[in-house]
């Protein structure tokens, strides 16, 4: 674990307010996430924390409050902008092609990266040739880090779900992102694909030095990989802290754990 | 040969060196790696092996250090080595799948000084032990992901290890030591160590010198004609003698290169990409490949499935003659020929085996009709029975003589004969030295005029071709004085897909009774047909039409033993269906995916007695081991089958 107070703030959120008519999705809230690290987002079901990861791509404006990312304010930013500024994410529900292979999916995360237009890929000769070459290394890259060599030219669709949300992973690191969004990474698998993918987020963020925010019901799995959680619950802020702080919180314990505790042992 | 050719090749790295001169530009390895398959040629890896070989001396290793190697086949593995074998260092392979536990074990008893490893999984199992082996100096990973973080005492990247290697080369004088630390290596040398998984007991260390793989690999070559233009995948483990032989001495004898497959998954992918002549795969393997065809073909069209069986009715009749030259009619050869483009060449691509001129099979015995399968499509897949003890080759079988159900005659230069309770015993010069630090157990393998015990039992048939029954020591009596053959009985049972393992018990009891585990994908895939619903392996092995199906089997099996005289009385009187899956992890498998009967008679005790008690159904509550170590809980009530032993045919009963 790292020393997360000392780094510079990548994503600094203030007072961010968020509602859909008279539905308050998130009140108010405020919370940074520090170059490197790896942050939680918890808190019960409706809390907020999908909301807040829309914001954060830019899916949702909020209507009230500043998001400064690498330094500068945003303002009313489309998604595709958030991805190019260098954020990333995967979803809650699976959203691959499922026609497509493995690797054509992954390689679809590139997209962004990719500046030959349409006609130069089309006749598929020098410069677009070596793009899509060292594209494809860049890919294979991520393919073997994830260790999925052997579903390379399966169709997604015709794989467990475990594996569909590491090709999902695969594709938002195809980004090199400097911000990952993961959405409940480990939502319905299995203790051993819980624990592969542990590992895989964990090393993502050694390897590459990417920050991550997370969000996860499975409280084991956030306690061990987070170094900072923000805990939220109908939409506000009630605790932000180490694993340790969070746990030990009154309100945290009242409004959450507790309960998920007797649902998870 | 002459005595020039000997001193210039009786070691593995003299002949790599011969290699790099005579066939330099010709592949030696390839590993598939981010999607394309790389090539190293035996200059390279000339290269690689002497700079390694150089770092290691600069990290201090000498003459008879003992230098683990724990991994996955990797051409940098293989030449780990070479390298060590340079200095004169034993290189000792080690299961890569072994846990920490089994580790330390080998680790501590080798005196390892040394340890290169695959990558930071090999490590951590490493550390965990650390302490408990004073004798270890340095690890050495080639992997760096996930190690960044780790404190880097005792810790060397190997690409670090080989650079500074490559430096000390080119220091005055620093090439030509590392020359005559080569030159200094003689035949008689010990090569390597290769620990046995043992189905009994702690492993042991068989030391074998570089006169007893050469030779013994020699044999082979011989045998079926290998050359440089020959092509093999690396895929299991290289801590088996049987990998040790024919991805390491013959490759480097021959001249052959050696391809590594992507990772453990993709291996029957990268084996259609290779397309291999020589091909060596336990039982287990071919069995896989045949499950899974059948599994598909259960799925495919009517049409498809119509193809499927009328040609495969024709390659049984004809396929195997056609393999072994016999007489074929004119007709039937083109029906063949027909059923050639159609289904069996289709087939062997599948499987990746268009270009193979031989398989092999070993370690169990592998049932007649998946044997007869491959063969009837045109694999000219043959057996042969060998130790570690004798660097692989103890029998074979010649082209032109293959039987199912025996292992074939002895290899040119091994001389078997059997003990008076049946036992096999060999001489040859593959003979090992003895078991490292273990005169006493070297003592009660070797007779005094040289011979080795195999501790199988077995007889030469009227063909002198040599039959394996069974574990000498395995073979009890039964209550009444029957023979009690287990394993013959299990690998009846294990011919049928459905069965994956199965372990028999009956020593001394009145009747024969076992445990069966079901194979997962056949009986899953027979469970999904008929809308049979499960959630776990668990659920699907208690459910009472899987104990129907399976109840068919063992009757089929009953009454095949009683057709034998001497079995009738060794047919199987109650059965269950475990609600795990035996694991080497949970002790219950060797490392080479044997099952270790009394481990297991004494973890399920409550199960055998339940066996023989009578009672319909036994309670089990067991642990069960993960694969990172940790440990939960399986329990429940298992359902206790009766099946009914068939009588001997009359016209047997009256004969």
């Amino acid at each position: 674990m790292t020393d997360a107070g000392a780094r510079e703030i990548m994503l600094d959120i203030e007072n961010v307010s968020l509602s859909f008519g008279g539905v308050k999705a998130i009140t108010d809230i405020s919370f940074d996430i520090r170059k490197g690290e790896v942050r939680a987002i918890i808190g019960p079901n409706g809390a907020g924390k999908t909301s807040m990861l829309n914001v954060i791509n830019g899916v949702y404006r909020p209507q009230k409050g500043t998001i400064t990312f690498k330094g500068r304010v945003r303002r009313n930013i489309q998604p595709y902008q958030a991805a190019k500024s260098g954020i990333a994410r995967t979803f809650q529900n699976v959203a691959l092609f499922k026609g497509m292979s493995t690797l054509d999916n992954i390689m679809s995360g590139r997209s962004l990266r990719m500046h030959r237009n349409f006609f130069w890929q089309l006749i598929h000769v020098g410069p677009a040739r070596d793009e899509e070459i060292a594209h494809r290394r860049k890919v294979e890259e991520i393919i073997d880090f994830l260790e999925i060599q052997h579903i390379r030219k399966v169709p997604v669709g015709k794989l467990p779900y475990g594996l569909q949300k590491r090709v999902e992973l695969g594709r938002a690191l195809a980004m090199e992102p400097e911000l990952l969004l993961l959405d409940e990474p480990m939502a319905g698998m299995n203790l051993e694909e819980k624990e592969d993918m542990s590992r895989f987020i964990l090393d993502v963020n050694h390897e590459f030095g990417t920050t991550i925010a997370l969000i996860e019901h499975d409280m084991g799995v956030v306690m061990d990989l987070s170094d900072r959680v923000v805990v939220l619950d109908y939409g506000r802020k009630i605790a932000d802290g180490t694993p340790s702080e969070v746990k030990s919180d009154r309100a945290v314990i009242d409004a959450y754990l507790g309960v998920a505790r007797q649902e998870a042992r | 040969m002459s005595e020039f050719d000997q001193a210039i090749t009786d070691t593995f790295p003299k002949l790599i060196l011969t290699n790099a001169r005579t066939r330099g530009r010709r592949p030696a390895m390839r590993r598939k790696d981010f999607g394309i398959w790389q090539s190293w040629s035996w200059v390279e890896a000339y290269d690689f092996m002497v700079a390694l070989a150089a770092g290691l001396r600069r990290l201090g290793a000498t003459r008879n250090d003992k230098i683990a190697v724990i991994g996955s086949n990797r051409p940098y593995l293989y030449w780990s080595i070479a390298a060590a074998q340079c200095l004169g260092a034993v290189p000792v392979p080690i299961y890569a799948d072994s846990v920490a536990e089994e580790m330390a074990f080998v680790l501590d008893h080798a005196e390892i000084r040394f340890a290169i490893v695959e990558d930071q999984e090999q490590v951590d199992k490493i550390l965990s032990v650390r302490d408990r082996l004073p004798a270890l100096q340095a690890i050495l990973y080639e992997e760096k992901r996930g190690l960044r973080d780790y404190d880097q005492t005792g810790l060397a990247a190997l690409a670090d290890v080989v650079a500074s290697g490559r430096e000390s080369l080119k220091e005055p004088g620093g090439a030509e030591t590392l020359e005559q630390a080569i030159a200094q290596g003689k035949g008689a040398d010990t090569a390597v160590i290769l620990y046995t998984s043992g189905t009994t007991g702690r492993p042991k260390g068989v030391m074998l010198t570089y006169d007893n793989l050469i030779a013994s690999a020699r044999i082979g070559i011989a045998f079926d004609g290998l050359s440089e233009v020959d092509e093999i995948i690396a895929y299991l483990p290289m801590a088996w003698v049987g990998d040790h032989v024919f991805s390491y001495a013959q490759a480097i004898i021959a001249g052959y290169c050696v391809s590594c497959p992507e990772n453990a998954e993709t291996i029957i992918q990268d084996r259609r990409e290779i397309g291999p002549t020589y091909v060596f795969a336990p039982p287990r393997v071919f069995e896989n490949l045949l499950t899974l065809t059948m599994v598909r073909m259960e799925d495919a069209g009517r049409l498809k499935r119509w193809m499927f069986e009328h040609f495969l009715g024709v390659a049984r009749k004809w396929g195997e003659k056609l393999l072994s030259g016999d007489q074929v009619p004119l007709a039937a050869r083109l029906h063949y020929a027909l059923g050639d483009t159609f289904v069996y060449a289709p087939l062997r691509n599948r499987y990746g085996l268009t270009n193979i001129k031989v398989g092999y099979t070993a370690g169990e015995a592998i049932g007649a009709e998946i044997f007869s399968f491959y063969r009837s499509i045109g694999v000219n897949l043959k057996q042969l029975y060998g130790q570690t003890e004798a660097s692989v080759y103890v029998t074979m079988q010649p082209d032109g003589e293959i039987r199912p159900d025996t292992v074939g005659r002895p290899v040119p230069s091994v001389a078997i004969r059997l003990a008076a309770n049946g036992e096999v015993e060999f001489n040859g010069p593959g003979v090992f030295q003895g078991y490292y630090k273990d005169p006493g157990k070297t003592a009660e393998v070797k007779t005094a005029d040289g011979y080795v015990r195999t501790g199988d039992v077995g007889f030469f048939d009227a063909a002198g071709h040599l039959k394996i029954i069974d574990r000498a020591k395995d073979v009890g009596k039964l209550g009444a004085g029957g023979l009690f053959p287990p394993k013959y009985i299990e690998n009846k049972l294990k011919f049928y897909p459905n069965i994956k393992e199965a372990v028999a018990f009956g020593g001394g009891r009145d009747h024969v009774a076992c445990f069966i585990n079901i194979d997962p994908v056949a009986v899953g895939n027979w469970a999904e047909r008929n809308n049979i619903v499960h959630a776990s392996y668990q659920e699907l092995a208690s459910d009472p039409r899987v104990y129907e199906l399976i109840a068919g089997h063992v009757a089929e099996v009953n009454r095949a033993l009683a057709a034998e005289p001497q079995m009738a009385g060794a047919q199987i009187a109650r059965f269950l269906i475990l609600p795990k899956e035996l694991d080497a992890d949970d002790g219950e498998l060797t490392r080479t995916q044997k099952v270790r009967r009394g481990f297991i008679s004494e973890r399920y005790a409550s199960l055998v007695e339940a066996l023989y008690d009578g009672s319909p159904s036994a309670s089990i509550r067991t642990e069960v081991t993960f694969e990172d170590g940790r440990k939960g809980l399986i329990e429940g009530e298992v359902v206790i089958r009766d099946v009914a032993v068939a009588v001997p045919s009359p016209l047997e009963a009256a004969a």
